[in-house]
């Protein structure tokens, strides 16, 4: 006869189970059994400073790590709290498993203390929700959250627990096999040959061939094979925002960031291609721009593990629905070396071209900070990042070598996340070196989780690029509002002292000549966080710039408008290879 | 261009699972036009069938992440003409003595039937596919309905 077991035992032995070491979260009134599970459990618990900062960590883990990520909140106030968090990692198909209390089964739906229907109001931003009434579905419920919120395209799922089905008993069986029978062609849609092979066919026909990658290719752990379809066939890799680090952008292939803030040269290259081969990325409209002129000279191929990504927004000439990772396997069993010398010769001129570019200013600049962190860091690091200008110099200056390593709020735009991310990702990968590349008005959304890291001893580095306004806002003012800043410029914020009240070390740094000294003592800080204030220029903007709905070749702040403002080429560092003969000069 | 389609789902009989559909196509600005369910064959599973107002490609789109859905099963486009469909109609309509029997002759016509008659009104019966009911509907408005209800579609693959 199986033990009887309490529901939040239960609940407690299925997260080690999974293999759960680490979750984030806050008690309160309604979650104390659990809290009280996990006290006499091994799991470590993180307690955070808000429940925001539990969800962005748990998503900051899972990010870093590739492992389901666990956030837990007590009803109401906490559960809503935490609502920003799991929509952020819904955007961005992140698998976080978020754990909320709720008020007894008994008295659900009379308006109790701190009762809100939480699988009524995150239904639209997780893949799926429980609301687990009796204990004796605890470790199905449990079992079957981890597995959906971490296979197919993985995503956050949700679990309710009324006060009552955690005290009360239940016999504890744990359920070897899952069976869920809406989601069995989800996990591994079965592979059409048919597909693939047309797929092959059209990429053996391109001679301007482009990859589209996004974070698919991450999830899927599929870097290693991507690099071998590049390699292989010579075909030029351009990412989004997410897929940066699933190509080394020391590559000589590799194209970096496209889309709305993206290379100038990479925008052309995706304008002028005949083929487009897409991977696990949704054709978002910061990539596309104008959808119906996106590569528009091009055949278009999307590579997806979900079917409703295909034809959202770009209707595609050769769908492939599946793992990213098998059909990338079953596309190079076909590759073969395609004539792409011209193609790669067109965009390596373009590249030497059409660099990024910036002027010195008075003040500090970002960009230069940011390459300064990435020559630091040998690309190394892991890059967290908030929202903002800051994140697309980040995307731009910052090059990213290795899956995992950039931790950004694509789909959401999250402002805030770079703090506690950071913290998730530094619990989850110790040995690393992790920045949280922020802005002044990002940073303080969730400034007060520096106190959680400060407890841990954790070695994570902020740097602030404090240009004392919301700056992508006061960007877009300036472009589109007339200069009118309103409510865009923040209000005055010592973050020395922020940082020091809070446990950390704290440096501002306003001469360029002191950025590199910073950035050397905040590496060498390993028990204590440490906060870098950089005061920098107020008034730059984030270049080049596709404009709202605009097509690829119609860029704003180009090369040779900020040649004539005195711009200065910014070429990006390249491993030699002799084989395709591209430099980055 | 917009058009009226005709879904029909497979789910998992639990709650929540109406709120999930409904949801998910709400989210998408697409008016429901009618929506059906009820258990099938296997009591575990419920079939809906839902009509909706929506354009072929934001359509396809739906169905697909409809078939997304963790509690959906499966997910079925009925076509024009490769289906049955019926809908339950009830109507109160005022009747007196000489009405009564011109309401009987209507019902008779569409295969319908009185269901519960009073002196001043009775509550007509038929089913039928949409079509149909509407000119029911027609022909009953001469004789002021004082109460219609439709369930809307059910639909069944021929």
């Amino acid at each position: 006869m199986p033990a009887k077991l309490k529901g939040a035992q239960i609940l407690v032995e299925c997260l080690q189970r999974e293999g759960v070491d680490t979750a984030f979260g806050i008690p309160g009134g309604v979650n104390l059994p659990t809290f009280d599970a996990l006290y006499q459990s091994k799991i470590k618990v993180i307690l955070t400073v808000h429940e925001q900062g539990a969800a962005h960590m748990a998503d900051g883990y899972a990010r870093a790590t590739g492992r389901v990520g666990v956030c837990l909140a007590t009803s109401g106030p906490g559960a809503t709290n935490l609502v920003t968090g799991i929509a952020t990692a819904y955007m961005d198909s992140i698998p976080v498993v978020a754990i909320t209390g709720q008020v007894r089964t008994s008295v659900i739906g009379n308006d109790a203390f701190q009762e809100v229907d939480t699988v009524g109001i995150t239904r639209p931003i997780t893949k799926h929700s429980y609301l687990v009434k009796d204990p004796r579905d605890m470790a199905r419920v449990v079992r079957e959250a981890f597995h959906i919120a971490s296979t197919g395209r993985p995503g956050p799922v949700l679990i309710d627990v009324p006060v009552d089905a955690t005290v009360s008993e239940a016999e504890f069986l744990y359920p070897e096999q899952i069976h869920i029978r809406g989601y069995r062609l989800q996990t591994a849609p079965e592979l059409d040959m048919a597909q693939v092979m047309q797929a092959a066919e059209a990429i053996a026909r391109s001679r301007k061939p482009v990859l589209y990658v996004g974070a698919g290719v991450i999830h899927a752990g599929a870097a290693a094979e991507l690099a071998e379809l590049a390699h292989r066939a010579h075909i030029p890799v351009t990412t989004s925002l997410l897929g940066l680090g699933s190509f080394p952008e020391t590559d000589p292939l590799s194209l970096g960031m496209l889309g709305m803030h993206g290379f100038e040269y990479t925008n052309y290259a995706v304008a002028q291609c005949d083929l487009l081969i897409g991977i696990g990325a949704r054709f978002d409209d910061r990539v596309t721009g104008k959808p119906d002129e996106f590569a528009r000279h091009a055949k278009k191929i999307h590579i997806d593990v979900d079917p409703s990504s295909i034809n959202k927004t770009v209707l595609v000439d050769y769908p492939v629905i599946g793992d990213v990772k098998q059909v990338l396997r079953a596309l190079n069993a076909q590759a073969k070396p395609l004539d792409t010398a011209d193609w790669l010769r067109t965009i390596r001129e373009m590249r030497v071209k059409y660099p990024l570019m910036y002027r010195e200013k008075q003040k500090l600049l970002p960009q230069y900070i940011i390459q300064q962190i990435s020559e630091a860091t040998h690309g190394n690091a892991i890059i967290a990042t908030g929202v903002g200008q800051h994140q697309m110099w980040a995307a731009q200056f910052y090059q990213f070598n290795r899956p995992r390593s950039l931790i950004t709020s694509g789909g959401l735009g999250t402002m805030g996340f770079g703090l506690p991310a950071a913290i998730g990702a530094q619990f989850g990968r110790p040995n690393d070196v992790v920045w949280d590349i922020d802005g002044d008005g990002s940073f303080q959304m969730t400034a007060q989780e520096l106190a959680t890291a400060a407890e841990h001893h954790l070695p994570v580095k902020v740097a602030i690029m404090n240009n004392q306004h919301h700056g992508m806002v006061r960007q877009w003012q300036d472009l589109f509002y007339e200069g009118r800043h309103a409510q865009s410029r923040l209000n005055p914020v010592d973050f020395v002292k922020l940082a020091q009240a809070n446990g950390c070390v704290g440096i501002r740094v306003e001469r360029k000549e002191d950025v590199h000294s910073a950035i050397e003592q905040a590496m060498h800080t390993t028990q204590q966080p440490t906060v870098i204030e950089f005061v920098v220029e107020e008034a730059e903007n984030c270049w080049p710039m596709i404009a709202p709905g605009k097509p690829h070749d119609q860029m704003l702040g180009t090369h040779d408008v900020l040649e004539q403002d005195g711009g200065v080429p910014q070429h990006r560092r390249a491993e030699p290879d002799e084989e395709s003969k591209l430099s980055l000069g | 261009m917009s058009e009226k389609h005709t879904i029909s789902v497979l789910v998992e009989n639990h709650f929540g699972v109406l709120a999930r559909v409904s949801g998910l196509i709400s989210a998408r600005a697409f008016n429901i036009d009618s929506l059906s369910v009820s258990t099938t064959e296997d009591p575990t599973t419920s079939r809906m069938t839902i009509v909706v107002d929506a354009d072929a490609v934001k359509l396809e789109q739906v169905k697909r992440q409809l078939g997304r859905l963790i509690d959906v099963i499966d997910v079925q486009e009925l076509r024009e003409g490769e289906y049955i469909d019926r809908e339950l109609l009830l109507a109160r309509v005022n009747a007196n003595g000489a009405t009564k029997a011109q309401l009987e002759q209507i019902a008779k016509q569409f295969g319908g039937r009185i269901a519960h008659a009073t002196a001043e009104s009775v509550v007509m019966e038929a089913s039928g596919d949409t079509k149909t009911l509407d000119r029911l509907v027609e022909q009953l408005r001469q004789h002021q309905i004082t109460k219609l209800v439709r369930t809307g579609r059910v639909a069944l693959e021929r």
